[in-house]
């Protein structure tokens, strides 16, 4: 791997959330959603990342964002560290990093139609001044995420789901981010509009040059899209490695019994589940257990 | 021979609404035999659910079963009255739901849950009553139930609370379970140790079990029987085996192909189901997946018949009509037949 194609680069960063305060104010009790985690995603490539509910993907996803202030670590972006600057110096990391989310219900403002939603992200980094051209763009915009210039004037409840997502996805893209944050963004779409849906973000990342942190629970998809996985455990990276690499030869025992739950569609199949107990005493480091494979077990 | 447990027939469930009369059921005709597992797979919209709660008689305004008939060991539930439903709903055929987290009442221990159903429907003393939620805690494979009989909803899990579910539905030995996506709300390793629970019982007992859901996986691992749902109609039917292995019907071929394969170094590119699901407000006449399909034709603006493929296999697809089959072997480009070979 060439450190100078790094676009992302996530050290130690730990994010703790206090649920609970004496009357001094001081933290009792902390919920420690992202406890230590460290990564590195290149230019172009699609870093997926999976564990269950309660693991911290989402938390990483909202830190990379700077939707959250960090408990500790940094997070480089293109060499620059974000985790001290300030809102206004923040702003243009804010047009090169968007993001996608689950549910493309409350995503969308209800109260705004297609070319509002879509300019609305342009108006805030001044992108296409002049209205006459930025509707030409937003239309173009739609033409690329399968949607059609008649449908500008038409508000989301117009639209199915899969249709919503597409509309969440060239909001994202109208500021021409270079790294998008996708959070599970298929995870509330039917089957038959899932596939749709993935090769259309795969032909975007390859016309726009794309970097995307896809963070999902369905494991078979993240497999198809992902370039490198990381598997998340109780705030903790447990294994990170090239996604055929992770499901042929998974070496973490958790990973291995992650895998051997995903319903095989076929009926023949045979698979010996593979259970696990977390051990005490938390996750030691990850250590590299073959070139670009990272484990974190004894 | 096994016992015919459960039949439906051409059943047309319809919703009020303001828009019009949605058409969530269009003649669904289905059956379920004593110890089989039947998946019923389909999108949202597909009337998959809507069909399950008609047999369950929980069907309430502005839903309305337009016509159908729906027979159950001997008796026809259409014609019930609310109190002989009691007898049936609960005792004989029992439901468990997507969502554990909300089916619980948060200020009830999951004791007074559990007693309270097997008082009321087995009519057992209170100390018994406890006897018996002990044991089926321990049979759904929760541990320490004595302990875990006097904590609240918000001490459980959601894998233990459908555990719970289950429990529930099982605490009046019913012939028939109806699950409707019991494990979508759930991460995969709990997901897996229900669908595991839920085999095992039924190898224990003589449980006959339709499973809703939208995920292939889960059908090919749990099912013996699968029926899958588009536009409020069944477009095809037939054991495991046939339907992922030599389906028939174009929707499930698409449907199989969307599914991304497990194979390593080649990405290939997933192949989608063009389109949306019609709107059953005012649906197409003719086939419901006509617009969708790579095969249509003039014929599909008629509604195909079930064709017969084999042994309990059944496609409502015209390419399985014999006419049509000469038609486009005739042709000198049939244009089906590149997306036939798909897998």
């Amino acid at each position: 791997m060439k450190e100078d194609n790094v676009l992302v680069d996530v050290r130690g960063l730990k994010k703790h959330f206090v649920k609970g305060r004496d009357i001094w104010g001081r933290g009792t009790e902390v919920l420690k959603a992202v406890d230590g985690v460290s990564f590195q995603i290149h230019k172009g490539e699609t870093f997926g990342l999976v564990g269950e509910s309660g693991s911290g993907k989402s938390t990483v996803g909202r830190c990379l964002l700077r939707l959250y202030d960090y408990t500790d670590g940094a997070v480089l972006f293109d060499g620059q560290d974000m985790s001290a600057l300030g809102e206004k110096k923040l702003k243009p990391f804010r047009r090169r990093i968007q993001s996608i989310f689950q549910d493309p219900y409350s995503s969308l403002n209800p109260g705004m139609n297609v070319l509002e939603l879509i300019g609305e992200p342009m108006n805030i980094h001044g992108l296409y001044p002049q209205a006459e051209e930025r509707k030409e763009a937003i239309a173009s915009l739609l033409q690329k995420v399968g949607l059609k210039r008649e449908h500008l004037y038409r508000y989301p409840h117009e639209f199915s789901g899969g249709q919503r997502q597409r509309i969440s996805i060239a909001r994202a893209l109208s500021v021409r981010p270079e790294f998008v944050v996708c959070d599970e963004p298929i995870s509330a779409l039917d089957v038959s509009v899932q596939a749709q849906v993935v090769n259309m973000l795969e032909d975007l990342q390859q016309e726009f040059g794309l970097t995307y942190l896809f963070i999902a629970h369905d494991l078979s998809m993240v497999r198809h899209i992902s370039d490198r996985i990381g598997v998340m455990y109780h705030g903790r990276l447990v294994e990170v490695a090239d996604s055929d690499e992770l499901y042929e030869n998974p070496l973490h025992p958790y990973t291995k019994a992650l895998l051997s739950s995903i319903p095989v569609p076929d009926p023949h199949a045979v698979v010996e589940r593979i259970e696990w107990q977390p051990e005490e005493g938390g996750v030691p480091e990850l250590k590299e257990a073959s070139p670009g494979h990272f484990v974190a077990f004894e | 021979m096994t016992r015919r447990l459960l039949t439906v027939e051409d059943l047309n469930v319809s919703f009020e609404t303001r828009d019009g009369e949605n058409q969530a059921v269009r003649g669904v005709s289905l059956h379920i035999d004593q110890g089989e597992t039947l998946g019923i797979v389909g999108e949202s919209g597909s009337g998959k659910s809507v069909t399950a709660k008609s047999i369950m008689g929980l069907i309430a305004p502005p839903g309305r079963m337009k016509s159908g008939r729906i027979e159950f060991a001997g008796t026809d539930l259409a014609g019930l009255e609310e109190k002989d439903w009691r007898r049936i709903r609960g005792n004989r055929i029992a439901m468990v739901f997507q969502d554990p987290m909300t089916s619980l009442n948060p200020v009830k221990t999951i004791g007074d849950h559990l007693t309270e159903v097997i008082r009321r429907h087995r009519g057992l003393g209170k100390a018994e009553a406890r006897q018996e939620a002990v044991r089926l805690l321990r049979e759904v494979g929760i541990t320490e139930p004595e302990r875990r009989l006097r904590q609240y909803p918000h001490e459980f899990s959601g894998g233990m609370r459908q555990r719970v579910m289950i429990a529930m539905a099982l605490s009046c030995q019913p012939e028939l379970l109806i699950a409707d996506e019991p494990t979508t709300a759930l991460d995969v390793t709990i997901q897996a140790q229900i669908l595991d629970l839920l085999k095992q019982l039924k190898d224990q007992s003589n449980l006959s079990v339709v499973l809703i859901t939208h995920d292939l996986g889960v059908v090919a691992q749990v099912c013996s029987r699968v029926a899958v749902m588009y536009g409020g109609m069944v477009m095809e039917e037939g054991t495991v085996e046939e339907i992922f292995y030599r389906p028939k019907h174009p929707y499930t071929q698409g449907l199989l192909r969307s599914v991304p394969q497990r194979k390593s170094g080649y990405r290939e590119r997933l192949v989608p189901i063009e389109g949306s699901p019609p709107d059953l407000i005012d649906p197409p006449a003719g086939c419901p997946f006509r617009e969708r399909c790579p095969h249509a034709m003039a014929k599909c603006a008629q509604l195909p018949p079930r064709f017969e493929i084999g042994p309990g296999h059944r496609a409502m697809c015209w390419l399985n009509d014999e006419s049509v089959k000469e038609e486009l072997a005739a042709r000198p480009e049939p244009q089906g037949g590149a997306a036939n070979e798909g897998r």
